[in-house]
């Protein structure tokens, strides 16, 4: 086979395979940094003071001291653990009436459009944000806390709930059915076996994504241990900065590690 | 499904009756923890201010209305920034995170020692919210957008690296063996056996973090590190209720627009 038009080398093929979308995708990222860096307005003399700083930041971590000059670290730490989870008992409370509503094979199109904006809204706003208006709202301290990560779990639980309830296997909701059940019953004897281990498993995760929520809501005043962080690294004491955040780190990690061994357990 | 014998024949139960007795515990457990927690909070609020809410909500929406729609001429520029920290700080991650999956990795990392390192940052740098990073990084580079960005990137490290090197560690074994078999060196297997396996997944990480990024440099700007947050906590710092409210549906449009371009953007990648 001597064919002179078929060529002998192998050429690997792009990833995008139309030539001209794929000019096209190179030269306007290639613009779009151009402009983005270009408007980015670094101030580097600023940057040439900071780094020292951020060397005996860094330094303050190896090894750590354990310092808690105010003696407010155990107390910020244990606040924001409490509140991580009740804020998750309370999210998931609200949530399951919500996540019901919102699934469709379950409900009237109107129920199911409210309870769907729910869930939309409460996405959208980062925990910040909401944990801001709750502050407003409510004043200082963990209560403010507690709404918004409580509204913020509501985004995540109801909405995997609903998917959950929108996939589960009809002839188990059927079979319950025709027994001459009542709603309640049915949901509960058909719809509640079959979406329980994962609603287990995603209510363990979402403890791990409020605890490191509830780290951090302090800054806007919402109780934990936020607020220390934020009044530490304003009074440059990094020793005590360094402690918090180790903290932090090594307590997630082993919400991380119980809650995965827990979820696999469950299921 | 255990069957009780009664005077009135069988009668089918749920559960068996210790299984019944360990899910009464659980819920008694379950129940102390949230009683405890909910008492803990309480001390520490100030009921009458929660009593005070409902006025407080309808006080402050009313003020809110009508959204001031002027003040957008003075967000586009933050609009702008919030994406640019959004964007620069994903590829930041990208670029970090994708040798890092490698070394973390079971079939590609050189060696278990390596691979524990891997894993550390992997762990710290996603523990760590994005907010503390940003208001670490304020302090070292100053305010403003630049310590978004890298505020992001770090953050971002550990969430890439941990969905690239699960899809690393999931690829067809054979056809890396091919490759092998024509005499490749490791460094050539990883670029023709390993690296188009993975390209679609790496590709759909990117664009499924530039969609949390996104949502997470909107608030940013409250320690000061750049993006609409700063015109956020400006406004609400002065009581503007008309540019918050305004800020707010900004903020609605942009996660709207980004979860739209994202979710798009992957159905077409993968």
């Amino acid at each position: 086979m001597s064919n002179s038009n078929y060529s002998d080398t192998w050429k690997k093929p792009p990833f995008i395979v139309n030539p001209v979308l794929r000019w096209l995708i190179y030269v306007g990222s290639l613009v779009y940094f151009a402009l983005a860096i270009g408007t980015m307005e670094i101030n580097w003399t600023r940057v040439a003071e900071g780094l020292p700083r951020g060397l005996t930041l860094l330094s303050k971590f190896f090894p750590p001291n354990l310092a808690d000059s105010r003696g407010v670290i155990v107390d910020g730490i244990l606040e924001s653990i409490w509140m991580a989870i009740i804020s998750t008992i309370g999210g998931i409370i609200l949530s399951v009436p919500i996540g019901l509503g919102a699934a469709r094979n379950l409900s009237p199109k109107w129920v199911y459009l409210f309870c769907r904006s729910i869930i939309g809204v409460s996405r959208t706003f980062p925990e910040i944000i909401l944990a801001i208006f709750a502050v407003k709202f409510f004043g200082f301290g963990p209560f403010a806390g507690f709404v918004a990560l409580s509204i913020g779990t509501i985004g995540f639980f109801a909405k995997l709930l609903a998917e959950d309830i929108e996939n589960m296997s009809k002839s188990q909701a059927e079979a319950v059915k025709v027994t001459g059940s009542s709603w309640l019953q049915w949901v509960n004897y058909s719809v509640q076996p079959q979406v329980m281990p994962r609603m287990i498993g995603l209510s363990l995760y979402r403890l791990d994504i409020n605890f490191r929520e509830s780290a951090v809501v302090g800054i806007v005043g919402a109780g934990g241990i936020g607020a220390h962080l934020l009044t530490s690294v304003q009074r440059y004491e990094y020793d005590t900065t360094a402690t918090i955040l180790i903290s932090i780190i090594i307590i997630v990690i082993a919400l991380e590690y119980t809650s995965g061994y827990l979820r696999k357990w469950v299921q | 499904m255990p069957l009780i014998e009664t005077s009135d024949g069988p009668l089918w139960k749920r559960r068996t009756t210790i299984k019944q007795w360990l899910i009464w515990a659980g819920w008694l457990i379950g129940v102390s923890i949230a009683y405890y927690a909910w008492n803990l909070i309480s001390e520490k609020t100030i009921w009458m201010f929660v009593w005070d809410a409902p006025r407080q909500m309808v006080d402050i929406v009313g003020r809110m209305v009508p959204p001031s729609w002027s003040y957008m001429d003075n967000l586009w520029r933050p609009v702008w920034d919030t994406l640019n920290i959004a964007t620069i700080g994903t590829v930041i991650a990208m670029v970090l995170a994708v040798p890092i999956a490698f070394l973390a990795a079971n079939n590609t990392t050189p060696h278990k020692l390596v691979r524990a390192v891997a894993l550390f940052i992997i762990v710290a740098t996603r523990s760590v919210n994005s907010l503390i990073w940003a208001l670490l990084l304020v302090v070292i580079v100053g305010p403003g957008v630049l310590a978004g960005t890298i505020a992001i990137g770090i953050r971002s490290i550990g969430g890439c690296s941990k969905l690239l090197y699960e899809a690393i560690e999931e690829i067809n074994h054979t056809q890396v063996e091919a490759i092998e078999a024509t005499g490749a060196s490791r460094i050539q297997q990883m670029l023709y056996g390993i690296v188009p396996q993975v390209l679609p997944t790496f590709a759909g990480v990117a664009v499924f973090r530039w969609d949390i990024n996104v949502r997470g440099s909107t608030i940013l700007g409250i320690v000061g590190a750049g993006g609409i947050g700063v015109q956020l906590n400006a406004s609400i710092n002065v009581l503007a209720w008309t540019q918050v409210s305004m800020i707010l549906l900004v903020i609605l449009g942009t996660v709207f627009i980004s979860e739209y371009v994202s979710a798009k953007v992957r159905h077409s990648i993968i």
